[in-house]
């Protein structure tokens, strides 16, 4: 016996399996391990034991009490402000360079680029070479007379080199999308206001930034998710050090749940993490309404 | 309509999440009693994880296991190589229940893995397996992988720390041997401090380094606070004692030494493997990595103030009480650490078993070192050696508090007395924490 279905019902049923991959995925690897993490939340899990009780909202109230979590969340502020605010301005300068009609333009593009498509780590371990106290980035210094500060050993230092090496990493990436919108403004809008006689300051403040700013925006939000989740820069550069001055949110969390081996405030700090990249990616796109003034 | 859905929706959800976080996650053990062996002893196909991926070391271990299956066909083992985050990568195979069914386990992490019950006693086992002679084992410190007389891990490799020299080196210095120092009695940590600054001046090259130390693992200091009779906490774990005078003494001097260029900067590198160390600590295993490109000898340690003394760089491997097949496990590792192979394994990791820790059974497997060498800095040595006192339940979290706090020491005209206190009051929390 055969059973007939009706068009409609086969247009729905082929629907739903073109869909069906792509919710299998995020079912496994999104929404499972989200509900797990939340689970995990709850209990004091010994992971050699396989012991877990419910603790109730003891992990939560630790993160009240636990007296790293200042330094951690004042660690992952100062990354995460510079590399927004740096990644912008820097990608939107070296993009509007770049946009110009020079010989070379192409191979400063590509150099620019090229670290966006190396290895994180490989690019890390390279760095963290260079940022020896006695490494290439103060033997560069000596030779123009400078005495180089040891970058990875003071506190200071050292969130300034781990914020400069994620920098320099993923700049390239936020210059092609920058590129994108510049090469995305009209040219007439330029042409009438030299003709009212704007200059070029003029130009990039009142027609370049506004026509960009959907651009912008992308780059913000991007940036500082990638800040957020800035695992393996730290953990191989720094591993956190010196004191807790370059343990950031996401470093902490793997600390607490792999080293430490408890799953249940790893989990409540993972938790954290997604509830502050939640908050600002919502605040950032409710502020694109007062400072992106043009929404393609 | 709509939010009154939502909330049905979320509630739901909350309550599923709330009665799943009630409940333990299947196949793993309860922590408490003793885990039993379980399953088919000779029907399994067994998981081994170790931090290794030295081809010979695998080579031995895979002839091991197939001479196993020669007498037990039922049997296979395979050896799972993590070389980076060894411990991390083995909890979450365990936590995702998918732990090997063996694996070697650090010094630093036994007293978690024992604390958790997460190994499977040996004692009556290797005692009962016939022409294994387990009283063999006794004359090695085993008590970190021990419990209530009972041994969890069977400490397969047993390595004491030594000095490596760079005689090249110590003679552009002017200085002398450590040889020559050791006949004259003069063999001390103040002695070695002055001749690596000697060095240091004088050739640019690096004094005295600690293996993989990196002003990072502070655990690999411990030989030199040994010698001034220093421990980081009480014997029963239950004080902090970075801020006691002996502790004091031994960073004071090596603050000293620091200054004086005796040790390398923090961030700085001098790999004694490759001729840019005077001086080196570590194991003998690491004779390999000697080329013949300078001229070198490997001594015990130095005496300090408190004399002569000497720690054991310890591994153990252990039957984990998560594995399907403990019983078959625990056959493949009392085979695996008998006398027959205990000697097959002696050619990388120095034995546990008193008759086999000879200068004799070591020469044939360390060209590179003599025999006198070897009877010095290893056998006389491991007998007396204590095994390592930077154990703790808890540890990981230890280590990273206890680095965080230490950091200021190293910076210049730090005041090592209020730093220490300050390492003492981050590490005494977590020492009283059950």
């Amino acid at each position: 016996m055969s059973i007939r279905l009706s068009r409609q019902v086969r247009v729905d049923v082929s629907g739903y399996l073109f869909v069906l991959p792509q919710l299998l995925g995020l079912v496994v690897f999104v929404i499972a391990p989200l509900v797990l993490v939340v689970m995990y939340s709850f209990q004091d899990f010994n992971v050699l034991s396989g012991q877990a009780d419910f603790a109730g909202a003891a992990n939560y109230q630790r993160l009240l009490n636990d007296p790293n979590l200042p330094s951690v969340l004042g660690a992952t502020a100062v990354f995460s402000c510079f590399l927004v605010v740096f990644n912008v301005v820097l990608g939107l300068i070296v993009a509007v360079l770049l946009n110009q009609r020079f010989a070379g333009t192409t191979v400063f593009r590509v150099l620019f680029f090229s670290p966006v498509v190396v290895s994180t780590v490989a690019w890390t371990l390279v760095w963290g070479f260079l940022l020896q106290d006695n490494g290439g980035v103060n033997g560069l210094l000596q030779s123009i007379g400078i005495h180089g500060p040891n970058w990875l050993r003071s506190p200071i230092m050292a969130i300034v080199a781990v914020t400069a090496v994620q920098l320099l990493k993923g700049v390239g990436l936020n210059m092609v999308l920058f590129l994108s919108a510049l090469q995305g403004v009209p040219r007439d809008f330029h042409e009438a206001a030299s003709l009212d006689g704007a200059g070029p300051v003029r130009r990039l403040v009142s027609i370049t930034l506004p026509l960009v700013s959907p651009t912008t925006l992308l780059v913000a939000i991007l940036s500082l998710i990638s800040a957020m989740q800035s695992f393996a820069l730290v953990s191989v550069l720094t591993q956190g050090g010196p004191g807790r001055s370059t343990t950031v949110l996401v470093y902490y969390l793997y600390q607490q749940a792999f080293q430490s081996h408890d799953f249940g405030y790893g989990s409540a700090l993972a938790l954290l993490l997604f509830a502050i990249v939640l908050a600002l990616s919502l605040l950032q796109w409710q502020l694109r309404k007062k400072w992106v003034t043009y929404d393609a | 309509m709509r939010i009154a859905r939502f909330a049905a929706v979320a509630v739901s959800a909350a309550v599923v999440v709330a009665l799943a976080a009630c409940s333990s996650p299947a196949g793993t053990p309860k922590a408490g009693a003793s885990p039993s062996l379980t399953g088919d002893p000779y029907h399994a196909t067994l998981r081994m994880t170790i931090w290794s991926s030295n081809q010979a070391h695998l080579d031995l271990l895979n002839g091991i296991a197939a001479d196993y299956k020669k007498i037990h066909p039922g049997v296979s083992v395979k050896f799972d190589s993590i070389v980076d985050n060894y411990t991390p990568t083995l909890t979450t195979q365990i936590a995702g229940g998918a732990g090997p069914d063996l694996a070697w386990i650090t010094t630093t992490d036994a007293p978690d893995f024992l604390s958790s019950n997460a190994l499977v006693p040996l004692t009556q086992l290797l005692k009962s397996t016939k022409g294994y002679n387990f009283g063999d084992l006794s004359k090695v410190d085993s008590s970190v992988y021990s419990k209530g007389g009972e041994l969890y891990a069977y400490p397969f490799s047993n390595s004491p720390f030594a000095i490596y020299a760079n005689e090249d080196l110590l003679a552009k210095a002017g200085q002398p041997n450590p040889s020559q120092l050791i006949a004259s009695g003069q063999w001390t940590w103040d002695e070695l401090i002055k001749e690596a600054a000697a060095v240091h001046a004088s050739t640019g090259k690096a004094g005295a380094t600690f293996q993989n130390f990196n002003y990072q693992d502070w655990t690999q200091l411990e030989d030199f606070w040994d010698a001034y009779g220093a421990q980081p906490w009480s014997s029963d774990g239950t004080k902090a004692m970075f801020s006691s005078k002996p502790m004091v003494q031994a960073f004071t001097a090596y603050a000293k030494g620091l200054a004086s260029g005796a040790f390398p900067q923090p961030g700085t590198t001098g790999d004694f493997f490759a001729g840019d160390a005077a001086f080196t600590v570590t194991q003998i295993s690491r004779a390999s990595l000697l080329d013949g490109s300078f001229k070198w000898d490997i001594v015990p340690l130095p005496k300090g103030p408190a004399g002569q003394y000497s720690t054991l760089g310890q591994a153990g491997v252990g039957v984990l009480s998560s594995s399907k097949h403990t019983a078959a496990a625990a056959q493949f590792l009392a085979f695996m650490t008998d006398p027959t192979n205990s000697l097959k394994l002696a050619a990388y990791f120095p034995p546990p078993r008193a008759s086999q820790l000879t200068a004799a059974v070591l020469k044939a497997n360390n060209p590179k070192l003599s025999a006198q060498q070897l009877q010095d800095v290893v056998v006389d040595t491991a007998k007396h050696a204590e095994s390592p006192k930077t154990v703790h339940t808890n540890f990981a979290e230890i280590q990273q508090t206890v680095r965080s706090a230490l950091d200021p020491i190293w910076q210049p005209g730090a005041n090592v007395e209020n730093v220490l206190k300050q390492v003492d009051a981050s590490l005494q929390p977590l020492l009283e924490k059950k």
